[in-house]
């Protein structure tokens, strides 16, 4: 037997995406319900204790699990079901969700529209090639975070990290405050992929040490982690002969990446972008008509605030979607948005809908850093907008609103990241 | 940011970075002959006042976890109210290790009144609900 219940919009992931779609769908008048696999809601903010969220939306420096409690204080208001311990197993096109409770046994929810929030996960060692052994010791840096911040177990004493990203930054610091010497960070790539921030306050202040163009080239150790072997690399990426340094230590994290978390998208018979996740129009739907998707898993995302703003437009328009609101006439054939130059993807993949100009968020990233750029909007061979930015690093998401005009758009939109060539000229 | 990490040789002006926006201007600041602070390669206003903070008195927020008793976890988050003096943060880190909490918890609520007498409180920062209610 399986519990039925009926509702408007239903939710995948209990995350900051998750409460935010929640509370903007429920404050509209829908009634609402969340699915969440974790014992609590608040997704991977409750194990980032550190602080640095909300700074845009709340206009205040917050931990992540203060973040999360903002809008878990104002769901209590409401009256979103709420389903814990509930993990989703399918999804059909038709909006019928399956999920697993240990007590309730199996769930079925029929929704009107359906919110992806499932967030991410990370990219393994096996991801990502390192040879060597496989001993204990081996971590990602996210299940680290998890160990010390909620279960208060350390995973070693001696420990080199491979990735400068946000979260190996962090951790770095943490594992020095709970005792450990943390030896090095490596990076494969020739700057550092986290913010400049984090690179002060996590790695300066304890003078860690942080290697650019440097990759893991070997794990020793039989049971436990004995040692690694870390070399330079050259411009491709394959380690320089004669450059290895041994480091002698009983933990390994890797902190390689984030992958948009969608095998149960994959059952709705969704399509998924380069991002990994869905490809999705200005209305953030996936190509399955009345399930919408956002956070991390739509696009990985490095700020919080965005993903709650961008899951607020999510709930919107799935409320839309679910009293029938209008969006005009559907265009025949979607305009398509194209990566150009030193762009790596981007949000939306398509735009349906276009009877009148109207304003669409984009956002995307850049491949590789620059400085003093344009970026370039361009249609029917026409640069029908632009703007200028000073810094641009693949770690920071690019956000910008875009008024679009059915006369200026073509059958797709390509954007550019250029060289503002007259402003690097004044500087030189 | 392309840095490689290097540890300033002895005698160096102190190479600070300012983390204020994605520029990360390489600040130099020092004392000139009439004691006045100076701080050199900042692309704007901000970042000079930044230099001298992080030169005269830079600050950290110290963010770890205690051991909390009955707790549905094992360890509760905690911060300082506000940064403290960043030379001040093992110090800190000390004392909090032989502090531990029971559930249940609210967030916000003080577990250190007075850290090290710099008058700034640790606090919760998270609520943590009780695994066995009394
Ligand atoms: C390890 C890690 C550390 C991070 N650290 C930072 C940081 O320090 N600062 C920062 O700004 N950002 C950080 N991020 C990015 C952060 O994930 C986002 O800013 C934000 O939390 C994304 O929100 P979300 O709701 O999209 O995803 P999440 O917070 O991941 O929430 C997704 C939720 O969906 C649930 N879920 C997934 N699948 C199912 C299913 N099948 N059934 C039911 N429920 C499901 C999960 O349990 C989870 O609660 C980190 C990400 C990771 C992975
Ligand atoms: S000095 Fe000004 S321009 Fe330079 S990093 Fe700081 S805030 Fe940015």
């Amino acid at each position: 037997m399986s519990e039925i219940i009926d509702t408007d919009i239903a939710i995948i992931g209990g995350g900051p995406a998750g409460l935010a779609a929640a509370l903007n769908a429920s404050k509209r008048g829908a009634r609402v319900a969340i699915i969440e696999r974790d014992f609590e809601l608040g997704g991977i903010l409750q194990q980032c204790i550190h602080n640095g969220f909300g700074l845009t939306y709340f206009k205040e420096e917050l931990t992540g699990p203060e973040y999360a409690q903002r809008f878990m204080d104002l769901l209590k208001e409401t009256n979103v079901q709420i389903f814990l311990d509930s993990m989703v197993i399918d999804l059909s096109a038709d909006k019928i969700i399956t999920a697993m409770n240990p007590e309730r046994g199996i769930l079925k929810i029929h929704a009107k529209a359906v919110i992806l929030a499932m967030g991410c996960r990370e990219r393994t060692r096996g991801a990502i090639n390192v040879p060597g052994m496989r001993p204990a010791g081996i971590y990602t840096a996210g299940t680290a975070q998890r160990l010390i911040n909620m279960e208060g177990y350390m995973p070693g004493k001696r420990v080199v990290i491979l990735g400068s990203g946000d979260i190996g930054l962090i951790m770095a610091r943490r594992l020095v405050l709970e005792g450990a010497k943390v030896l090095v960070v490596a990076e494969v790539l020739p700057y550092c992929s986290g913010l400049v921030r984090n690179f002060v306050q996590c790695l300066q202040d304890y003078d860690i040490p942080l290697y650019l163009s440097h990759t893991i080239t070997d794990i020793k150790g039989k049971e436990r982690v004995k040692s690694v072997i870390i070399s330079k690399v050259d411009e491709n990426w394959m380690p320089i002969k004669g450059t290895e340094k041994v480091y002698e230590c009983d933990t390994v994290l890797f902190s390689v990446g984030l992958i948009p978390e969608n095998e149960i998208s994959l059952k709705a018979g969704i399509k998924l972008d380069i991002t990994n996740g869905p490809t999705v129009n200005e209305y953030l739907e996936t190509t399955v008509p009345g399930i919408f998707a956002c956070g991390n898993v739509l696009q990985v995302h490095d700020l919080v605030d965005w993903v709650t703003l961008e899951a607020e437009r999510a709930g919107e328009n799935a409320y839309a979607y679910s009293t029938n609101t209008s969006r005009g006439g559907k265009l025949l054939e979607p305009i398509l948005t194209v990566p150009g130059e030193n762009v790596g993807y981007i949000v939306p993949q398509r735009i349906d809908y276009l009877q009148d100009s109207k304003i669409v968020q984009f956002s995307f990233r850049p491949k590789s850093p620059d400085k003093n750029c344009i970026i370039e909007f361009v249609s029917n061979e026409k640069v029908f907008d632009k703007r200028k930015a000073k810094h641009i690093i693949p770690s920071e998401m690019l956000i910008y609103k875009i008024k679009l005009n059915p006369e200026e758009i073509g059958e797709k939109i390509t954007i550019n990241i250029k060289k503002n060539l007259k402003k690097s000229k004044e500087e030189a | 940011m392309e840095v490689e990490f290097k540890k300033p040789k002895q005698g160096d002006v102190p190479e600070i970075i300012c983390t204020i926006c994605p520029n990360s201007c390489k600040l130099q600041v020092f004392e000139d002959e009439q004691g006045e602070i100076q701080v050199e390669g900042a692309g704007c206003a901000r970042g000079v006042e930044y230099g001298k903070e992080e030169y005269l008195d830079p600050k950290r927020m110290l963010i770890t976890t205690i051991k909390i008793e009955n707790g549905v976890l094992p360890v509760l988050p905690v911060r300082s109210q506000v940064a403290i003096p960043k030379e001040k943060i093992f110090d800190a880190i000390k004392v909090v290790n032989h502090v531990s909490a029971k559930a249940p918890v609210q967030m916000g609520d003080v577990i250190i009144p007075n850290l090290l007498e710099l008058g700034i409180s640790v606090i919760a920062s998270r609520s943590m609900a009780a695994k066995n209610k009394e």
